[in-house]
């Protein structure tokens, strides 16, 4: 234990930039799934026959490809078709690309469970299409998106760790190279769980708030 | 000022319109009664747009009703609707989905819309529920603010949707005095309804729908007091005389 200890107090400052790291993937990829989605699931819902088409079709090859083969395709393909990206940049592009799949079905899920009738009475006060969604329908849908929608926070904060596999040097890959120098892999990698832990938690209650106050209604 | 000429409508193979022709003047208030699944609902949904029509006309104040044309938001913010289940916005407050459309459909300076909103709710009885969201409303008080929703776009004609029958029957009289001093104020009213009552003392004139078609029409109290028509006597019988 004193061991540990002692690992605890030499790695922990190596493994919180890792920690710095994880936070920025996770936080862009959030940002960028987030705003992805909502337009996958605005044009799924549009009732315009192409844009719904080619939203399902997208959501459907982004959820068949596993998100470490579209980080190596960012990372190590692009370059080859004339654009480069830094690791940390196709990281946060393929998690947030994957992502954005997630994130429009259950956008879609909630702005289906709104009342017909919501909508019939944004019509008939004159609204269009898009003021009955801004006005009406998304916000008593994000109601029902978010506890699902803190599930996915709490997903991408670990799915960050694929970062490692394009050399982001974010937790996993700190505690990792950390472990393979020093052999303590014990210290290292229960620090590194323990660490992925205490991020989860503030998630974790979060969702808790979320459900909680869904159902209250 | 609303006109339908020959309205046909089909759901699929069923044809729920057949050859609807009829208009309701500046003023009036034409109650439509009938059997359910007559076509009732669906005559007041094709004139504000919300179902589409598959041939005839309905113009309204001589405009066109074409849902999918840019027009029907002209024509939507000049007749208004009241809904059978109400369909407030839960998450406004009453004052605030009264002021929804006059602000952000009409673009209205805010000052004056609440202004008018306050009136509104007070015209309807609730002046002591301008801040309280609909959830927290008995069902007849929200169809008082559906009501005073519809009057905040200043329309010149409303359309009711069985406004009183998702009510519990203690509610149902309140609702239905708004809409007479409505009438009374010479508000243009299309009511579908089953309150014979009302139709009775209200209407100016009375549709019997039945099966798509206008079986019988005319006045008020001619319709509903000597019923021409077996299919309408029939009705009656069983709306007034249920047992």
């Amino acid at each position: 234990m004193q061991a540990f200890w002692r690992d605890t107090v030499e790695f922990l400052p190596i493994l919180m930039s890792g920690v710095a790291l994880t936070i920025i993937v996770t936080i862009g990829s959030l940002l960028l799934s987030t705003t992805l989605g909502l337009v996958w699931a605005l044009m799924r819902v549009s009732g315009i026959g192409v844009l719904t088409g080619f939203s399902a079709g997208l959501i459907n090859v982004i959820r068949g490809i596993p998100i470490i083969v579209l980080l190596f395709y960012l990372y190590f393909v692009m370059p080859e078709l004339g654009l480069t990206l830094t690791a940390l940049q196709a990281a946060i592009l393929g998690l947030g690309i994957a992502y954005s799949a997630y994130q429009a079905e259950n956008f879609r899920a909630g702005i289906e469970a709104i009342d017909k009738g919501q909508i019939e009475a944004a019509q008939a006060i004159g609204m269009g299409w898009w003021q009955t969604m801004r006005r009406v329908v998304l916000p008593q849908a994000v109601k029902i998106v978010l506890p699902p929608y803190g599930n996915i926070m709490i997903m991408m904060l670990k799915d960050s760790s694929q970062a490692s596999t394009i050399t982001v040097a974010e937790l996993a890959l700190q505690g990792k190279l950390i472990a393979s120098s020093t052999f303590k892999n014990t210290s290292v990698f229960t620090l590194v769980a323990l660490m992925y832990l205490t991020m989860s938690i503030p998630l974790i209650l979060l969702v808790r708030h979320f459900e909680k106050r869904a159902g209250q209604k | 000022m609303i006109e339908l000429a020959n309205v046909h409508k089909s759901f699929g193979k069923v044809e729920v319109l057949k050859g609807i022709t009829a208009s309701v003047e500046k003023g009036e208030v034409v109650c439509i009664v009938g059997p359910s699944g007559s076509g009732k609902s669906t005559i007041l949904r094709c004139i504000n747009g919300l179902e589409s029509y598959d041939s005839g006309d309905i113009l309204v104040e001589g405009a066109r009703v074409d849902r999918n044309a840019p027009s029907i938001v002209a024509i939507r913010t000049q007749v208004s609707m009241v809904f059978q289940r109400f369909n407030l916005f839960p998450h406004r407050t009453a004052l605030e989905n009264v002021i929804e459309g006059p602000i952000f459909v009409k673009k209205e300076p805010r000052a004056a819309a609440l202004e008018r909103g306050r009136a509104l709710l007070a015209q309807v009885g609730l002046s002591d529920k301008i801040e309280t969201y609909p959830p927290q409303l008995s069902g007849g008080q929200q169809q008082r603010v559906a009501i005073a929703r519809a009057l905040a776009m200043e329309p010149k004609a409303i359309l009711f949707d069985e406004p009183t029958s998702a009510l519990d029957p203690e509610l149902v009289g309140d609702v239905l005095s708004v809409m007479r001093k409505l009438a009374d104020d010479g508000m243009t009213m299309v009511v579908v309804t089953h309150e014979m009552g009302f139709a009775r003392d209200v209407a100016d004139r009375v549709l019997f729908i039945d099966g798509g078609v206008i079986v019988e029409q005319g006045p008020a109290k001619s319709v509903l007091n000597q019923p021409q028509h077996a299919r309408t006597q029939d009705f009656l019988r069983r709306v007034l005389h249920p047992l």
